[in-house]
């Protein structure tokens, strides 16, 4: 200590140790590299399994099927991954699909009332939709009640007055422009109709594209993989976490917003069910696409790819006529091993 | 070094040439001691001298890398705190490990359950009744169903004693208690109450006790280990007029060497006032603190554990709000209610626990840099990455920051770079004042150097810092001013730029 050359005091008994550690880094490493990869590697496997035992898979009209059914989930699951890798959880989904979805419904031209507001209903309905999510976050945040907790009450809270809105009915969407949503599709084919991407579909993808833009380049995308990370240290380099969290809430009540208005024009018809499923499902995909529950990790690509898995899989059982339970069974199954392979990672991890 | 002792008896308990190395660091060197019956060793040392490693190589917490330890006849091999158990050896732990929610008897036999189970049905009154029985060990008179979150520290504290000795039932061996710091939550009162309780128990026990408070070292045990460095300097007993100075005087050791610290460097300091703090009270830490933070000072706080000096410097980053007083800031009043009211008026804070309180560890090091200064790297409202990576590799370069890429993750970094990664982040940020919070703890020689010299440049550039530090030679090496604290109260101020540096035991005369 005494002379300021002495820069390494490590004694002999440390370089087996160092050795051992360069293993593990390496091993680790390599468990990363490949954890990163093994989604992508899963879905083109199951694209190749199942291209294999059914012929119908790999055509166009079964890829835009795949896209279509892929295209509310993959929105909602935007927000369901933001909020997961800031460390919470959303499980308020289906409650806002269900308001959403009803609001667009009953404000646009529809069999139920004498509303016809058009694009207004859309806007309404989203807005709606970011004014449930930014409850969400308030009463986390604010009253500091758990996450789950919260979520899971607006969840109720939604679909009572989606019922209520309802009148215990359902009703059918007349508004062509959005029903154009799905039915309009680009590029246009004219001897082929059915080869173009419904708008609502394009629309999916720019929410994605929006989702990764706000991920990588924005200061809300920065702070939430920062919150996630470690909140009071997030909090220590001056992050207003609360604001942070606000603004990741009300920003997955948009992307549910959106989804619920696609779904909406996509099913033509409006009923507190309308969501019905895509919890589990949205949260399926993030999970499946390596984003951790615990926080601080995955993304907006990740998600793509997991939502992707789930619908392709969900495409291939229908394909190959698999027994509808036994396809639930097997979704509730694929949750499981994915969270335990997530949870393993983050095991590795700490122990270093 | 050794045989000043007066062994009573054989040594129940013997170390002999205990190394334990940690990446960079030999926290143990060449340690050798006995315990005799019935015998109270204290066991003092600045932080960092390896207390802390060699009561939990005691603990069976870490086996050492060489050395061996005896009982009686017995070479023992300690793989975990359950083996140190079996072996009769407890630990009494500084943060308590009570659970709050379990009553006072399933916290004193947690884990030895199956003593108590017929039928796989846990007898509440047999374990009411043995927890009863400890409790007299110790002379606390309390009823073992009670939440032990109803009681306070210092009853606590002997629920901890008392579990500790219902190893006497498990084991042939004789008792040996480990005590860390057991004073630090304690008044006076209850630790008079602690220490009679020990000296009746010396006949059951051999004691380590560990201190930072050397008033109650001296008081309480029969023979003192000093430790410098990670060895043993001293090993004196405590009958022939050992007194507080002299034991500083061992742990402290070598003269200072005034250009560890880069003093020829110091510079006076410019007059603007930066931060100032008049008045402020914050009860049960700290009472009516005034003082003044200059453009480029180093403002040193000394004191012991218990003085407030911690909660002092963590009051300047917003931490705690003061209940009385006020804070300014260049001139202007300040009302600091969270950290992040604190970093907008440009302090920046580098905590001891960089691991936790520092840095993300999952994120980048480039991401890390950026945390408090985002703006920076952003052009039109998005993070520009380009100008990102600019930004850490001119502070990467800048502070000689190891790491194998800017966007490698902070977890892979070592000690000194994550603390250099720290810095480099309030710096980015353009912090005018930083708060040191124990900046050198657990980061090896060569790279304390290279934050002194950090320190030193930062200072001159016109940042100013407040420093609380590990050791009083590194406050009084780095310091332009120093403040001592004792019992939450300014005790003195010394005038500490190059030149007309204080002496250690001048400090100490107004710490303790």
């Amino acid at each position: 200590m005494s002379s300021p050359q002495g820069v390494t005091p490590t004694g002999l008994g440390s370089s087996a140790l160092s050795q051992t550690r360069s293993d593990r880094e390496r091993l680790l490493y390599w468990g990363k590299r490949l954890a990163q990869w093994a989604p992508l590697l899963a879905l083109l496997a199951l694209c190749l399994l199942i291209g294999l035992l059914s012929p119908q898979f790999f055509t166009i009209r079964n890829f835009i099927g795949i896209a279509n059914e892929a295209a509310p989930i993959l929105v909602i699951a935007m927000g369901t991954a933001f909020v997961i890798i800031l460390g919470s959880i959303d499980l308020s989904v289906e409650g806002i699909v269900a308001v959403s979805g009803v609001t667009v419904v009953l404000l646009a031209r529809n069999d139920f009332n004498n509303n016809d507001y058009g694009w207004l209903s859309v806007l309404a309905a989203i807005l709606l939709a970011c004014a449930m999510g930014f409850l969400n976050g308030f009463v986390h945040t604010r009253l500091k009640i758990p996450s789950f907790m919260a979520t899971l009450a607006m969840q109720y809270v939604g679909l009572g007055l989606a019922t209520l809105l309802l009148a215990g009915n359902f009703a059918q969407m007349r508004d062509p422009q959005i029903r154009g949503l799905v039915l309009n599709r680009f590029p246009v084919f004219p001897d082929a109709p059915a080869n173009g991407l419904p708008y609502a579909t394009w629309l999916a993808i720019l929410a994605f594209i929006l989702a990764y833009v706000i991920q990588r380049y924005t200061k809300i995308g920065r702070y939430m993989f920062a919150i996630g990370g470690g909140e009071d240290l997030a909090a220590l380099s001056g992050v207003r976490i609360n604001r942070y969290k606000l603004i990741i809430f009300t920003l997955a009540g948009l992307f549910c917003g959106l989804g619920a208005v696609i779904r909406a024009a996509q099913v033509g018809l409006a009923q507190p069910a309308i969501g019905a499923g895509m919890l589990f499902t949205s949260i399926t995909g993030v999970v499946v696409g390596g984003t951790a529950l615990s926080g601080g990790e995955g993304g907006a690509f990740n998600t793509l790819v997991g939502v992707l898995i789930v619908t392709v899989l969900h495409n291939g059982m229908i394909l190959l006529g698999v027994n509808p339970y036994i396809q639930q069974a097997i979704q509730g199954i694929i949750i499981v091993v994915s969270v335990a392979l997530t949870i393993n990672r983050g095991r590795l991890k700490t122990i270093k | 070094m050794n045989p000043t002792s007066s062994p009573n008896g054989k040594p129940v308990l013997s170390a002999s040439h205990i190394n334990k190395s940690f990446p960079g660091v030999h926290a143990l060197k060449d340690v050798s001691f006995e315990l005799h019956q019935g015998e109270v060793l204290g066991l003092v040392g600045e932080n960092g001298a390896g207390k802390s490693t060699l009561m939990r190589v005691l603990a069976g917490v870490y086996a050492p890398d060489t050395g061996e330890l005896r009982m009686e006849d017995d070479i023992i091999h300690l793989q975990s705190p359950n083996d140190a158990a079996k072996n009769g050896i407890g630990m009494v732990f500084q943060e308590q490990s009570l659970l709050p929610n379990l009553s006072v008897s399933e916290n004193i036999y947690l884990g030895y359950e199956d003593e108590f189970m017929r039928f796989g049905i846990l007898q509440w009154k047999k374990l009411h009744a043995a927890a009863r029985r400890q409790l007299e060990k110790v002379q606390l008179d309390i009823d073992p169903s009670a939440r032990t979150s109803s009681l306070n520290f210092a009853a606590r504290q002997m629920i901890e004693l008392a579990k500790t000795l219902t190893l006497e039932e498990r084991t042939d061996r004789h008792l040996i208690i480990l005590l860390d710091e057991p004073t630090s939550v304690l008044e006076q009162a209850e630790i008079d109450i602690l220490f009679e309780r020990v000296r009746a128990l010396k006949q059951r026990a051999s004691f380590v006790f560990v201190s930072h408070r050397l008033d109650e070292v001296l008081a309480i045990s029969d023979r003192v280990l000093v430790m410098k460095d990670g060895k043993v300097v001293a090993n004196l007993s405590n009958d022939d007029g050992l007194d507080v100075h002299q034991l500083h005087q061992l742990m402290v050791g070598r003269d200072l060497q005034a250009e560890y610290y880069r003093e020829s460097q110091q510079r006076p300091y410019d007059e603007t006032v930066v931060l100032e703090a008049e008045n402020i009270s914050l009860s049960g830490a700290y009472h009516d603190i005034s003082f003044q933070l200059h453009k480029g000072e180093i403002l040193g706080i000394a004191g012991v554990i218990g003085s407030g000096r911690e909660e002092l410097c963590r009051t300047v980053f917003g931490f705690f709000t003061p209940e009385s007083g006020q804070l300014h800031v260049a001139g202007k009043p300040v009302h600091f209610k969270s950290p992040t009211d604190a970093v907008r008026h440009g302090i920046g804070y580098i905590p001891r626990e960089r691991r936790t309180e520092g840095l993300v560890l999952y994120l980048s090091v480039a991401s890390n840099i950026t945390l408090a200064g985002l703006r920076k790297a952003m052009h039109n409202g998005l993070i520009d990455y380009e100008r990102e990576s600019g930004i850490a590799r001119e502070w990467v370069e800048k502070l000689s920051i190891k790491t194998p890429s800017i966007r490698a993750m902070c977890l892979n970094l070592s000690g000194g770079n994550q603390q250099k990664t720290v810095l480099a982040k309030w710096l980015n940020a353009e912090s005018k004042i930083l708060i040191l919070d124990h900046p050198t703890r657990g980061v090896d020689v060569g790279a304390k150097e290279e934050v002194y010299v950090l320190v030193r440049e930062l200072s001159n550039a016109g940042v100013s810092i407040i420093l609380t530090a590990d050791t009083l030679e590194e406050t009084i090496g780095l310091s332009h001013t120093i403040l001592v604290m004792r019992d939450g109260v300014i005790t003195q101020r010394f005038d500490a730029s190059s030149g007309h540096k204080p002496q250690q035991l001048q400090l100490i005369e107004y710490m303790v």
